[in-house]
């Protein structure tokens, strides 16, 4: 699978009341969810992004609560995937589960500025940037992750195979 | 080479013969919990994946604590859709109304979770049963749903910290403390995908309910679990509780560990979280002028009738200084019948404090106890981050009971070495 979008860069900790603010959580409708993707660290976060845009987060991206809505909210708004220099275990589990596929590389965050076109191809392992064609290695998704992202999620995929 | 009292605990629920840190597992789970966030999205996973009936009706937790009483319709439908798949499936341990707790108060308090067992929840905070010895973890919504279905789970060993600490504990220092301060020297990814497992002797001495205030609070070091050696307290604790066998297990003298860190806790003051990461720690000493505009005693961190004491003997014959909004939140029904008889609600009252049914509510910022743009709060909450109580540039500093009783009262964070 090929990702292709701008990044969208944040910090360290980015913690799941960021991505999702509990006051929010009296629902699991994914459209709702959306509407305040990642609101409380950039209140017009939903207005800017694009379909298909990458969020690259620093140092234990998704930590805090087990709460799935924080995957879910961020693949309704239409992010493709997210890239981070390490991710929360829970959160980690959470996003294949859902199936927003989710990539570590340290590297880039390190050398990336918010903005840029990059294209993530999942089965080579590689990251391009478009300006400078730059590219960095990650490890691939195998191919029965692949399927299981594809089918939308762990449940989907049992269901279906 | 020795197991891990945690890796003991997951071969036991498996058919292997060894294990080791690192490796993947199929292990049956003894309790699943969700609550009425995250069971919402289990059980329509449940119905996608073709459930119909789950594993075991007495192996399945499902507690109605955090928008409770439901603080809005979306909230009711939620408490509705779970409570109809509670009685579908004749749950039994299903709580709301007025049996409802804090989950991780009240499935100890109730010995549905015990020593030497391996429970999941579809909340963070599942890692406070870790206090009773058990192996308990967080998972999100999928993993309750195929542990509903199944009773299995699979699992990565974590290789384990261990703590040693020794040392007698400074008056108004409190097992808080002590994993306030752990988490400002390790970080808030210090343990990542790691076992924490608390030992020495100032453990040994531990009561049960600081035990499971350092628990529960393991998942902010990003561990997977945090785990004390039963031993005594724990089986005061747990016999007239448990409804069936449980087991202890300790840790084999050759057992491996990741790092080993030693700590001596006479050296350690009550200790402050400062926004907005558990691990910006300062000691009390050092917080500087602080004031505040609400105190919050209670949560799953720190709800138990031993925090209540702690408050009550801080408060009695105090009040709350003018302008802030002190809420005391008894966990489980059962802390607050006992906080009644013991005088306790009534120094609360007197002390002009809000006494909360029990309710995860204020700490995630549901609701009893929001907070506005640019107030601040102290809590005997878990988590400080941006907007967890509130308005995103409200405040939220982390503390034990006693801190947050005598800053309430002073206005201003502050010792209870100020007021006694």
């Amino acid at each position: 699978m090929i990702y292709k979008g701008r990044v969208w860069k944040f910090g360290d900790n980015i913690d799941t009341d960021a991505i999702i603010p509990a006051r929010y959580l009296n629902t699991s409708d994914p459209k709702e969810l959306a509407a305040h993707c990642m609101e409380d660290a950039d209140a017009e976060f939903v207005n800017k992004i694009k379909e298909g845009d990458i969020i690259l987060g620093g140092e234990n991206f998704g930590c805090g609560s087990s709460r799935e809505h924080a995957p879910i909210a961020i693949k309704a708004a239409g992010i493709s995937c997210v890239i981070a220099k390490s991710f929360a275990r829970i959160f980690y589990r959470n996003a294949f589960n859902m199936g927003l596929p989710i990539f570590e590389s340290a590297q880039l965050w390190e050398e990336v500025s918010a903005g840029e076109e990059i294209s993530l191809d999942s089965v080579r392992g590689e990251i391009t940037v478009a300006a400078t064609k730059k590219t960095y290695t990650i490890n691939p998704i195998p191919p029965f992750m692949e399927r299981l992202i594809a089918d939308g999620g762990l449940m989907k995929h049992i269901a279906r195979r | 080479m020795g197991h891990t009292i945690t890796e003991k605990i997951l071969m036991a629920h498996t058919d292997l013969q060894d294990i080791s840190a690192g490796q993947l597992i199929n292990a049956r789970v003894d309790i699943a919990l969700g609550n009425d966030i995250t069971a919402p999205i289990a059980i329509k996973e449940f119905r996608q994946a073709g459930g119909k009936k789950v594993f075991d009706k007495d192996k399945v937790a499902l507690v109605l604590d955090h928008f409770t009483p439901n603080k809005d319709i979306n909230s009711a439908m939620q408490c509705k859709f779970v409570r109809e798949f509670a009685l579908e499936q004749n749950i039994t341990h299903f709580y709301e109304g007025g049996k409802v707790g804090i989950e991780h108060a009240l499935l100890p308090e109730a010995g549905i979770v015990l020593p030497g067992d391996l429970v999941i929840g579809a909340d963070s905070h599942t890692c406070t049963y870790g206090g009773l010895g058990a192996f308990a973890t967080g998972v999100g919504s999928t993993d309750l749903a195929a542990a509903m279905l199944t009773g299995e789970l699979w699992f990565k060993v974590p290789p384990s910290m261990k703590f040693i600490i020794s040392g007698s504990l400074q008056k108004w220092v409190s097992g808080k403390d002590l994993i306030l301060h752990i988490i400002g020297l390790i970080g808030v990814d210090g343990a990542l995908y790691k076992a924490m497992e608390f030992a020495g002797e100032t453990i040994s001495k531990l009561p049960m309910a600081d035990r499971l205030a350092m628990a529960n609070m393991a998942i902010e070091a990003g561990a997977k679990n945090g785990i004390f050696p039963p031993d005594e307290i724990t089986r005061e604790y747990v016999e007239n509780r448990a409804k069936r066998p449980y087991t202890f297990y300790a840790s084999d003298p050759d057992a491996e560990y990741s790092d080993v860190i030693e700590i001596d806790a006479g050296l350690i003051e009550p200790q402050v979280a400062f926004p907005h990461l558990p691990s910006n720690v300062k000691p009390i000493s050092r917080a500087g002028n602080v004031k505040i505009d609400q105190s919050l005693i209670g949560s799953c961190t720190n709800g138990r009738i031993e925090d209540l004491r702690i408050a009550a003997e801080i408060l009695k014959g105090r009040k709350a200084a003018a302008g802030v909004r002190l809420i005391v939140v008894p966990a489980t029904p059962a802390i607050y019948r006992q906080a009644l008889e013991e005088g306790l609600l009534e120094t609360f009252l007197a002390a002009e404090a809000v006494i909360s049914p029990p309710s995860c509510g204020a700490c995630l910022g549901g609701h009893i106890g929001i907070l506005a743009e640019g107030e601040r709060a102290i809590a005997t909450t878990n988590r400080n981050f941006v907007g967890r109580m509130g308005h995103p540039k409200s405040e939220v500093y982390l503390a034990s009971p006693a801190i947050c009783a005598a800053s309430a009262v002073l206005g201003r964070i502050a010792s209870p070495e100020e007021l006694i």
